[in-house]
């Protein structure tokens, strides 16, 4: 009993398997995260080609516009990379650019989104049109929800760096963000292959 | 949270009181387990009522005790209420309590989460039970199928209360098992290796895989609904060319893990008393671990046994027989391994002890009747009839609840210090068993004559009357067993007789500290070597360091953030029911207030 006091005070922070807590609690997260994208998913494939009325994917869907905007969203992955690797390094300037950039490649996206649905929109597709809008709008919305609030989130990180409360000791939390992002990167990879380029 | 929390202290301080605002505010695990327990007997006791006015209705034929309107709402939230607001909350009370106790740790991964997921559980009921007050519960089914409930079936916020309500409730479920499966793979004491934890927090560990996976399916079916019924989207709508058979598929992709989600925390449960009473280790240990596992995995491909009345075709429909008849295997596992353990032990028979065996028993009566219908051709005669209310009550009731009951006299004296009543408790337990018998045995045989679930009367030519009043009467018993419990816990938590650290003689870690443990649950964390921790040799050593006088522990302080950001996620659904799109952005905007001030709010 009188060694309790002698043990180090991180004995109650180890962990059994040496993984940050939040890190793993994350992962667990965005497995949950998987099986809700890929409900949205199956639903979208499942009601391809039920449409009853048009318009019809092929009449309305620019292929070369979403493909821009899904290579703006591919490289705001880098851009969290290198906003980690600024954190990383303590590098506050390389903190500081990569994380804006990242929010800002994020935030074009979401323009090239609202301009997509408001074009659908005047070309008389909206989500009680037919299946293709229902499934189409709640798909892709969902996700645009998702980068909208990884870029709130990038924000504020951005905030916290400008403030110089972003040091290296606090990496792990970038890294945690850029987890969200990769993932919501990776759900538009399916997103738009399923949706945009099988035929 | 972690490494912030690092705080050097002499002495352990406990975070003080006793009042409202400190249960407002708690994130220790055992305080949040007895809101969890608490507030499901109370779902419990309102679900029973709906249950007995049912039964009420149900007692003659021809009954005129209630409206059919009224019967709709009844028997869906007497399912609702069972299903969401007691089966799982209560499972989730025992997670709480006992999963950091098991592994040696002083409180859940995210402490404060945990707390939101309860103020989530709280409020998401509070919500659901509000639509009594405009008389528009939800009247669908628990299970909701379209298109009943479709705008054109349902004009009424029957349905938006039904989909709000869960969604929110699925929000905490998904919070939940994060929680936990962050806690059992991260926070396990030194030698507390995944094949020494003991069964309940396998199960639980399973559990919560089911809960993280299968709740963002019914997160998608419900969203679906709530478009198709504020938007005008197309999901369910058969004229758009959209089919109603897709909520089938993903209510029940979510429904099937939902049943293991209900049943493996019982099993847990059983594969901890069984041994302490029979004083031997439970037989088959890693057997019992892997059958578990197996449960948990096969219950995700087996939904469609839900739905073979919708002509799913012969090749869905033998797939689905298959894999629903291989689920008992692994069932059947357990039930033997229980037997195994048992025999030749030397047998004490407790009040958990009786709830335990009538489970294994009772819940075997539950099994077989639901091999039977997984054999689609058979399924075609019982299906919508009272055969399936039969089986899902034998393994729901005889299986969940009686487990619950075990678990509750069986772990009662770790959490006051305090014996329940012994003598109450057989009352208890034989008035639960006769009731429970009574109450659904003759249900077979209703079914089988032909009497359809979810009609609020029948004839007397159905030849049911009297099987229809056996099962009044053995309702009654039940409620009055259940109405036992209630008054055993409420005497026996001051006048109990006091119990010891290891009061049963069990071998799990949680005995080894002190009853009822200190905030910070063990003075040291033992170091483990074994999966008998108290049966084996180094037992003094476990239960020294476990009752050790704490040093300097940092334990997480109270938050009032999550009872907040609970009140703006609820709240975010609720405000779906006015209609206007922007009303769910003030939840929102209540929400994001919280967030950020949890995530700025120092934890040491």
């Amino acid at each position: 009993m009188n060694h309790a006091a002698a043990l180090p005070a991180e004995e109650h922070f180890e962990t059994s398997t040496g993984l940050n807590t939040f890190k793993l609690g994350f992962w667990v997260f965005l497995g949950s995260e998987t099986l809700f994208f890929g409900s949205l998913i199956a639903t979208y494939m499942v009601y391809k080609g039920a449409s009853v009325t048009p318009p019809y994917p092929s009449q309305i869907l620019n292929i070369p516009l979403t493909s821009i905007s899904t290579f703006v969203l591919l490289m705001s992955s880098l851009a969290m990379v290198l906003a980690l690797a600024g954190v990383q390094r303590g590098n506050r300037a390389q903190t500081l650019t990569w994380l804006l950039a990242t929010a800002a490649l994020g935030s074009l996206f979401l323009g090239f989104q609202a301009f997509e649905f408001t074009e659908f929109y005047h070309k008389g597709l909206t989500l009680q049109t037919n299946l293709f809008g229902s499934t189409f709008f709640i798909l892709t919305g969902f996700h645009g929800a998702h980068v909208t609030v990884g870029v709130i989130w990038l924000l504020m990180l951005w905030v916290q760096a400008l403030r110089g409360r972003l040091g290296a000791e606090r990496a792990l939390t970038v890294e945690i963000a850029g987890l969200y992002w990769h993932f919501v990167d990776i759900v538009w990879i399916a997103i738009f292959t399923l949706i945009y380029l099988l035929e | 949270m972690a490494t912030a929390e690092a705080r050097v202290r002499a002495e352990f301080e406990p975070h003080g009181g006793t009042g409202i605002w400190s249960w407002i505010t708690t994130v220790d695990h055992k305080r949040i387990a007895i809101l969890y327990y608490v507030t499901s007997v109370v779902f419990l006791v309102l679900g029973g009522i709906e249950a007995l006015i049912i039964r009420l209705q149900l007692a003659q034929p021809n009954g005129t005790v209630i409206s059919a309107e009224t019967y709709n709402q009844l028997f869906t939230m007497h399912g609702v209420t069972m299903v969401f607001l007691m089966g799982m909350p209560i499972s989730v009370a025992f997670f709480n309590y006992l999963i950091p106790l098991q592994i040696g740790a002083r409180d859940v991964a995210f402490p404060r989460l945990n707390a939101l997921s309860y103020w989530i559980f709280l409020f998401g009921g509070i919500f659901l039970y509000s639509s009594f007050l405009v008389g528009q519960a939800p009247n669908g089914g628990w299970f909701g199928y379209a298109p009943l409930t479709s705008k054109q079936f349902t004009p009424g916020l029957n349905a938006d209360f039904y989909s709000l309500g869960l969604q929110a409730l699925g929000v905490a479920s998904i919070m939940g098992g994060v929680n936990f499966i962050t806690t059992i793979i991260n926070m396990r004491a030194p030698g507390m290796r995944l094949m020494r934890m003991p069964l309940f927090t396998w199960m639980s560990f399973v559990t919560s895989f089911l809960l993280i996976t299968a709740l963002p399916v019914l997160a998608v079916a419900l969203f679906f609904l709530t478009f198709d019924r504020q938007w005008g989207t197309n999901f369910y709508q058969v004229a758009a060319g959209g089919d109603p058979i897709l909520w089938q598929h993903l209510f029940w992709m979510f429904g099937h893990p939902e049943v293991y989600i209900l049943i493996l925390p019982a099993f847990g449960i059983l594969s901890d008393i069984i041994p302490t009473f029979s004083r031997k280790p439970l037989f088959g240990y890693a057997v019992m671990v892997y059958s578990g596992c197996l449960i948990g995995l096969i219950s995700w491909g087996v939904w469609a046994h839900h739905m073979f009345a919708t002509g799913l075709g012969p090749i869905a429909d033998s797939f689905f027989t298959i894999s629903t008849m291989i689920i008992a295997i692994p069932t059947g596992v357990k039930i033997f391994n229980w037997l195994a353990t048992m025999f030749g032990g030397q047998l004490r028979f407790t009040t958990p002890m009786l709830f335990s065996i009538a489970t294994v028993g009772l819940f075997t009566v539950g099994g077989i009747s639901g091999v039977m219908h997984a054999a689609s051709p058979a399924d075609l005669q019982q299906t919508d009839t009272y055969f399936v209310i039969a089986h899902f009550h034998y393994v729901l009731v005889a299986g969940t609840v009686s487990a619950v009951m075990a678990g509750t006299y069986y772990w009662f004296p770790k959490v006051t210090g305090r014996f329940m009543s012994e003598r109450l408790g057989k009352w208890n337990f034989w008035l639960f068993f006769i009731g429970m018998n009574l109450t659904f045995f003759p249900m077979h045989f209703i079914g089988l004559l032909g009497m359809p679930r979810r009609t609020f009367t029948y004839s007397p030519d159905l030849h049911v009357t009297n099987l229809n009043l056996s099962a009044t009467i053995g309702a009654f018993i039940l409620a009055i067993a259940f109405l036992l419990l209630i008054v055993n816990v409420l005497i026996s938590r001051r006048n109990g007789a006091p119990a010891s650290h290891n009061p049963w003689g069990a071998a799990t870690l949680e005995w080894a500290t002190s009853s009822p443990p200190p905030e910070y649950n063990f003075g040291r964390i033992p170091v483990i070597h074994n999966r008998e921790p108290l049966w084996l040799p180094g037992k003094e050593e476990v239960v020294e360091a476990a009752q050790a006088r704490p040093g300097a522990i940092h334990m997480p302080p109270p938050s009032f953030w999550p009872f907040f950001t609970a009140i703006g996620i609820v709240g975010t659904f609720a405000l779906f029911l006015t209609g206007h799109w922007w009303a769910p952005l003030i939840g929102v905007a209540w929400t994001a207030i919280g967030i950020v001030n949890w995530a700025y709010e120092p934890t040491h």
